[in-house]
């Protein structure tokens, strides 16, 4: 990773290099690959999980690099994980109700 | 540092605060998640309760041309990922190509979705349609929120390319360069959370099969 002092205000300031980008570009073209040729196969009950878990890692990918979050003030990190973790209460919430009506 | 440099840094110090902006962007950000994660929920809660009418109707949806989508947006969250990286490294007409490539490939995934759309519609699939309405009614909850959840997102797409057409012109004119080019991250990062949503709409409604 490279590092860039901002000198403006005294700041250091980390981002990916051109190439580190386009690598996790290739990456996220790749698990788009493996989640395709997954749907292909009779997976049942399967197919949502592997679905759900290459679109979360992809995500994680897009946050970390392409938004800059690894980079950035830790109160951002935890901004974005109270954030999903309320989206997340509220999946756990409703399907608790749903289940037992 | 050159005494021109240390002149701009003086100028801008008094009032910015990069950090504050960026706080606000995420915050919006996360009013986006719940926008969209609410839907989420709408869409789980009907697929849970109609698992085979959802599976058969995602049959009719084009693999291919959400596969193809799928591949334009990510490389238009790589092109603006790359323009940021551009500015800052003071290369602004690079920056301000690769913000125009990510115009040209929003433009690309909107005509995809647009075809994508008028095929649906000749075969009579859309909602309150006649054909619609004789379906069981799972097929017409998965119809409707397919609508629904990538029309929003479409709309997302155009405002997302009016911020960067924006942008654009502000780098154009100087006002994003080098020093100062928090407006162009803030930017960047609705962008990437439109590609983020997509992320998920593609596998939940095209790869059900």
């Amino acid at each position: 990773m490279e590092q860039h002092h901002d000198h403006r205000s005294g700041e250091t300031t980390h981002g990916s290099s051109y190439g580190q980008f386009v690598l996790i570009w290739l990456g996220l073209l790749a698990l788009t690959g493996i989640t395709v040729a997954l749907a292909g196969i009779d997976l049942g009950r399967w197919l949502i999980v592997t679905a759900l878990v290459i679109a979360s890692i992809k995500t994680t990918l897009v946050l970390n690099i392409f938004m800059h979050l690894k980079f950035e003030d830790r109160m951002f990190r935890i901004f974005v994980f109270v954030a999903v973790l309320t989206l997340t209460i509220f999946f756990v919430l409703t399907f608790f109700d749903y289940a037992f009506h | 540092m050159s005494t021109q440099a240390s002149a701009a840094v003086a100028e801008e110090h008094a009032h910015r605060d990069d950090v504050g902006s960026k706080i606000g962007i995420w915050l919006f950000l996360f009013t986006e998640l719940i926008l969209f994660g609410g839907m989420f929920i709408v869409y789980a809660v009907y697929r849970f309760a109609h698992p085979a009418e959802f599976h058969l109707a995602a049959i009719e949806l084009d693999t291919f041309v959400g596969t193809v989508n799928t591949i334009i947006l990510l490389t238009s969250s790589l092109t603006v990922a790359l323009s940021i990286r551009a500015i800052q490294d003071g290369r602004t007409s690079l920056s301000l190509l690769l913000v125009g490539l990510t115009q040209v490939l929003a433009a690309a995934f909107l005509v995809n979705k647009y075809f994508e759309w008028s095929h649906k519609f000749s075969l009579g699939i859309y909602p309150r349609s006649p054909e619609m309405l004789n379906r069981p009614s799972g097929e017409i909850l998965y119809f409707g929120l397919y609508f629904t959840m990538t029309g929003l997102h479409a709309l997302h797409v155009i405002i997302g390319m009016a911020i960067l057409g924006f942008m654009m012109v502000s780098i154009a004119r100087g006002t994003i360069n080098r020093t100062s080019h928090v407006r162009l991250e803030a930017g960047g990062l609705y962008w990437h959370l439109v590609d983020i949503i997509w992320i998920f709409l593609f596998p939940l409604f095209y790869l059900l099969h």
